[in-house]
């Protein structure tokens, strides 16, 4: 296998994915999720309802129109999204439903107020400032030895790159999500994001560690590009492998596991096949731009 | 080099007691420890509501605010008490300046009985007037409900109305006395909700000692009563708001907590038969050490009661997939140092020896991460960032320490 040779389809197809993620992100947008804006999320049991029979109850009896409606399919009920409504309305809405469809099962209720909404967002944005400068001291410290061909603080900026060309491909991939499946950017998504984070940041790590300890051995006897594909060659069963079982758990999360659950594992599943990807084919080849003249 | 047969035998032993911890069930006449350790499962695993209220502290002054946090605590815990719900967790938090009221409930079934007796737990208060023009203004007093003692139900000796007695402590019977004290002659008024009815109010005759004072007037027998007993749970000392409200159904709970243990034992399964297919022998080591891990792990969430709720399931069958990653980097290793010309059991040593910079690096970052999330975040996530960093430091220690042990007793020379 020669990385180095082929590294600039590798490019092109990153560059492609990051526009493309971009591209998304702009046209789809993300919706953010009632636990950011407030709101109300209210799932039903309901098996023998029509969606529009639904649709047309709440638009009508009860005179909500900003719902929206999703049937999931897989528990047999209805996910409905609303603006915050206060205790009296539930339960008004609640006995009204009963009245018309016959006694509905109450599976799931959340009621958001903007105020904590206010609160959840703020504490998002903290976490992810933090994990990105944790991780970002982290990548400097782990980096702080050898400089030779490559400055050491060379080392640290391409593995924040690919970290952000992780996190882009992502946000990209809930764009598309939010747009096909109305998957919301909610507290779940930012835990997700900080995952793939710290497992791109790891990947990437292991990879340039193996880098420098050729680069010690073999140094003067062999030239850049050669060290880098033999680095790659290396460590490259154990980053697919790892991802391999990483990935194999989340699959079966996927498949079996709780439906709340299916688009955070998704997420994070895309996360760390990309990671694993930026890892071994952009963050070793970007070294040769880097390399010291 | 000599074969750590006690050492394995003391990780057998742990992984044995783990299991039994973790899962006890037992035949008789031992049947009694299941009981004894139960799992503590989050809301949205057993079905709940969890509600948080937002505490109206504009009438209550700096000092004050503690006591008045701590005695609406006790009010509620009573409250929700008194709907007999297992261990209710009712707990008081601080968010910049707002004051907050956690209430979690498991497994209730009349969520909108629960609210409403939450909420509408009594509100006293007492109010001076003074006439504006025709009118009456009403002006708050610091006498509220927190300086209650107890109240008793009465009747009316001529009328045979039913009356409600109020007793104060020491500090709200010398309150009530300054307020008397300086009413003479005018009309104080208690207030039961923030409403104020005519009969509610009363010429003060004479300055009144000893915290005693009557609310007449207006009650049914049953309405009497059932304040009364309000009262005697204790009259909120501070108006509190509804601002969050989630509700877990119990058969959504049940599903999900089933689907995750699913989910979870054919991922872990999924992993063991990549290991053993891609890696044999040295997979099969690596397996079982898994499987170690995995009731070493659970057996520390249960030993310090984490509670387990769904994220935090998520975030332990995540550490799962990431568990084998340090034996990987072991066995890669060690595949490299065979290349190299050395014998199967060096070669193994010095794998294990030369993979560990790798394997701490590669978990500092999640340690970060997991780190952060636990300490800057919400409940959702906390449960998450818990099981996830216990999960990763464990498997540090399992992957090496028990797959070493395992190799080092059954690799033949």
């Amino acid at each position: 296998m020669n990385l180095i040779k082929y590294r600039y389809i590798f490019f092109f197809i990153s560059t492609v994915l990051t526009i493309a993620s971009i591209a998304a992100v702009f046209i789809y947008g993300l919706k953010p999720g009632i636990d950011f804006t407030g709101g109300t999320l209210w799932q039903i049991s309901a098996t023998q309802i029509d969606i529009n029979e639904i649709k047309d109850f709440f638009e009508q009896n009860l005179n909500v129109k900003n719902a929206t409606i999703y049937p999931e399919a897989e528990s047999q009920s209805y996910l409905i999204k609303l603006g915050h409504i206060s205790e009296e309305e539930h339960q008004s809405y609640l006995a009204t439903l009963n009245y018309k469809f016959g006694q509905i099962e109450e599976m799931r209720y959340e009621a958001i107020g903007p105020a904590i909404g206010k609160e959840l967002k703020g504490k998002a944005v903290w976490a992810i400032i933090l994990v990105i400068l944790g991780i970002s001291l982290y990548v400097a410290y782990a980096f702080r030895k050898v400089s030779y061909p490559v400055k050491s603080w060379k080392y640290g900026i391409i593995t924040l790159i690919t970290l952000f060309h992780d996190v882009i491909v992502s946000v990209g991939a809930l764009a598309l999500l939010g747009w096909k499946f109305g998957v919301e950017l909610d507290t779940k998504f930012i835990v997700a994001l900080l995952v793939i984070i710290g497992f791109s940041v790891h990947d990437t790590i292991v990879v340039f560690d193996r880098i420098r300890e050729n680069l010690l051995l073999d140094r003067g006897r062999k030239d850049l590009k050669e060290i880098i594909n033999d680095s790659v060659r290396q460590t490259f069963a154990r980053s697919v492998n790892t991802s391999l079982t990483l990935v194999l758990t989340l699959l079966a999360l996927f498949f079996y596991g709780p439906l709340t659950l299916k688009y955070f594992v998704l997420l994070i599943m895309t996360g760390t096949i990309i990671g694993t990807y930026s890892s071994i084919f952009i963050a070793s080849p970007s070294l040769l731009f880097f390399r010291n003249k | 080099m000599k074969r750590p047969i006690f050492l394995f035998f003391i990780i057998i032993l742990l992984a044995i007691v783990a299991v039994f911890f973790v899962y006890p069930k037992f035949p008789q006449p031992f049947n009694w420890l299941e009981k004894k350790l139960p799992w503590k499962l989050g809301l949205d695993l057993v079905g709940g509501t969890h509600l948080i209220y937002e505490i109206d502290m504009n009438q209550v002054a700096g000092v004050d605010r503690d006591s008045v946090i701590s005695g609406l605590r006790d009010v509620i815990e009573k409250r929700v008490n008194l709907f007999g719900v297992a261990e209710p967790s009712i707990v008081t938090a601080k968010e910049g300046d707002n004051y907050r009221l956690i209430v979690e409930l498991a497994g209730i079934k009349d969520v909108k009985e629960a609210v409403n007796q939450i909420g509408s737990t009594p509100l006293l208060e007492f109010y001076e007037t003074s006439a504006v023009g025709t009118s009456t203004q009403f002006i708050p007093t610091n006498l509220t409900g927190r300086y209650l003692k107890g109240s008793q139900i009465d009747f009316d000796q001529t009328t045979g109305a039913p009356q409600i007695a109020l007793q104060f402590n020491d500090e709200g019977a010398k309150i009530f006395e300054e307020i008397t004290g300086r009413n003479v002659d005018k009309l104080v008024c208690v207030s039961i909700d923030r409403q104020i009815n005519d009969n509610d109010c009363a010429t003060v005759q004479e300055k009144i000692s000893g915290g005693r004072a009557q609310i007449t007037g207006r009650f049914t027998p049953e309405e009497a009563k059932r304040i009364v007993s309000r009262f005697n749970a204790g009259a909120l000392p501070a108006p509190i708001n509804l601002i969050s409200q989630q509700l877990v159904g119990a058969s959504l709970g049940q599903e999900s907590l089933k689907k995750a243990i699913y989910g979870g034992l054919i991922g872990t399964l999924a992993v063991m038969v990549f290991m053993i297919i891609y890696y044999r022998t040295r997979g099969i080591f690596a397996s079982l050490a898994l499987l170690i891990y995995t009731a070493l792990t659970l057996a520390i969430l249960k030993l310090f009661s984490a509670t387990m709720t769904l994220s935090g399931i998520a975030g332990f069958i995540l550490s799962i997939g990431m568990a084998v990653d340090a034996n990987i980097l072991i066995f890669e290793r060690t595949k490299e140092e065979i290349k190299k010309g050395l014998t199967k059991i060096s070669a193994i040593e010095e794998g294990f020896k030369r993979a560990w910079p790798s394997i701490r690096d590669s978990n500092v970052s999640t340690i970060i991460t997991s780190l952060i999330l636990y300490f800057f975040t919400t409940s959702f996530v906390k449960g998450f960032a818990l099981t996830l960093l216990i999960g990763v430091l464990v498997s540090m220690f399992s992957a090496i320490t028990i797959t070493r042990t395992m190799m080092r007793v059954f690799v033949k020379k």
